[in-house]
C-alpha cells in the first residue's frame, strides 16, 4: 500500500515540474486557472487562426504584403514602406479604405496597414513560422507595442483589422473570402484560456 | 441612389448615383472630368489615380459612399498647387508623354510622392511610382522629369 503512495507522490511531482516547466517565464506567475497543457492546447487554437491567410499575410517578414488563400505577393508593387503603410503615391489607403468595398472586391477597415516586422509570423521566404516561435513573439513585451496577457486578450477581442478577418468582404469576383478556422469567439475563448494558463509556450520541436 | 456632395479642385459637387459607384465614373460620366482615366479598374495600373484628401488614391475601385467630406483633387486641378505645376512643366520640358493615357495618373503620384519626399532617391521614385504603368515605358523619362520637379521645388 505504501509502495502504491510512494509512486502515486512520485507521479504527482512529476506533473506538478512538468506544469512549473512550462509556464516557466510567463508573464503571469499567480496560480493559473487553466492549466499549462490546457493552455498549451488553446495556442494551438490561437495559432491555427494567426496563421490563416486572412490574419497571416499582413504579417509578413518582407518588404511586400500578401494575398489570396495561396499567400501571393500583393499585386499592383505594394510595398511595406517605413511606417508599414506603403510609400507616398502607393499607400495601403490608396486603395484600402475603412470598410470593404465589395462592389469593387477591395477590402478595408480602420488604419489598413501591415503589421510591423517585429510581428513577423513568416520567414524571408514567406514560409509561416512554428508555433513555438510565433508565441514566443507574440508574448514578448519587446516586441508587441509592450502588450501583457490582457492586453492581448483585448486586442483579439477588439482591435478592427483582427476583427475584419471575420468580416473580409467579396473578392473582385464577387465570391467571399475565406474564414478563419475558429469563430471570434472561440478565438478570443482560446485566447482567454492561454492567457489564464499563463501563455505557456510549446518547445521547439 | 444617394447624393453625394463632393469637394472637387475647391469646388461643392453635387452627384446622385448608386453608393457603389467607383469614384472614377462619379468624375468622368456624371461630371464630365474625363482627365483621369480608366486603365484596369482594378487598381493595378494607376491610370484612375487621383487625390483623396492628398492621399494618391485608385478612384476605379473607391466607391463614391467612401469618401464623405475628403478633398478630392484631380489631374484637372493639381496645377493650381505649386508642386502639382512645378512637376507638370517638368513634364513637359522633359518631353515625357509618349501616347498619355497613363500620364495623369503618373502625375498625380508623383506630385505625391513630392510632397511627402521632396528630394527622392532612385528607389523611391521606383517604390512609389512602382503601381503607375506605361505601356510606351516612358519610365526613364519620368524618373528625369520627377528629379527636375524636385530642383524646381526647392
Amino acid at each position: 500500500m505504501s509502495r502504491i503512495r510512494s509512486i502515486a507522490l512520485l507521479i504527482s511531482a512529476a506533473l506538478a515540474c512538468v506544469s512549473f516547466m512550462l509556464t516557466a517565464g510567463s508573464a503571469t506567475r499567480a496560480e493559473p486557472s487553466v492549466s499549462a497543457m490546457q493552455g498549451l492546447s488553446a495556442w494551438e487554437q490561437v495559432y491555427s487562426v494567426l496563421t490563416h491567410p486572412r490574419c497571416i499575410n499582413c504579417h509578413t517578414a518582407t518588404s511586400y504584403p500578401q494575398q489570396g488563400d495561396d499567400r501571393h505577393r500583393h499585386f499592383a508593387n505594394a510595398v511595406r514602406g517605413p511606417a508599414n503603410t506603403g510609400v507616398p503615391g502607393l499607400n495601403c489607403s490608396s486603395c484600402h479604405q475603412k470598410a470593404n468595398a465589395d462592389s469593387t472586391g477591395v477590402p478595408g477597415g480602420h488604419n489598413w496597414h501591415l503589421a510591423p516586422l517585429s510581428m513577423k509570423w513568416q520567414d524571408e521566404n514567406d514560409r509561416p513560422l512554428s508555433s513555438a516561435m510565433v508565441c514566443r513573439s507574440l508574448k514578448d513585451r519587446s516586441k508587441n507595442h509592450n502588450l501583457d496577457g490582457p492586453a492581448l486578450l483585448k486586442h483579439h477581442e477588439e482591435e478592427a483589422l483582427v476583427l475584419w478577418a471575420w468580416s473580409p468582404g467579396r473578392r473582385p469576383d464577387g465570391s467571399m473570402r475565406t474564414l478563419p478556422p475558429l469563430t471570434h469567439a472561440e478565438f478570443v475563448a482560446a485566447t482567454r484560456r492561454w492567457v489564464e494558463a499563463g501563455m505557456p509556450c510549446p518547445a521547439e520541436r | 441612389m444617394a447624393t453625394y456632395r463632393l469637394n472637387i479642385n475647391g469646388r461643392q459637387r453635387e452627384v446622385t448615383t448608386d453608393p457603389s459607384t467607383p469614384l472614377l465614373w462619379v468624375l468622368r460620366e456624371d461630371l464630365k472630368m474625363t482627365g483621369t482615366k480608366y486603365g484596369c479598374g482594378i487598381s493595378a495600373c494607376g491610370a484612375c489615380t487621383v487625390h483623396v484628401d492628398g492621399v494618391a488614391t485608385r478612384s476605379c475601385v473607391v466607391p463614391v459612399s467612401m469618401i464623405d467630406d475628403r478633398p478630392i483633387v484631380t489631374i484637372e486641378g493639381i496645377g493650381a498647387d505649386p508642386v502639382g505645376r512645378a512637376v507638370q512643366n517638368a513634364w513637359i520640358d522633359k518631353d515625357v508623354v509618349q501616347c498619355g493615357y497613363c500620364q495623369s495618373g503618373q502625375i498625380m503620384s508623383a506630385v505625391a510622392l513630392l510632397k511627402r519626399r521632396p528630394d527622392p532617391t532612385d528607389l523611391n521614385i521606383d517604390e512609389s511610382m512602382g503601381g503607375n504603368l506605361c505601356r510606351c515605358a516612358t519610365y526613364v523619362r519620368i524618373r528625369e522629369a520627377i528629379k527636375s520637379a524636385a530642383k524646381q521645388v526647392k
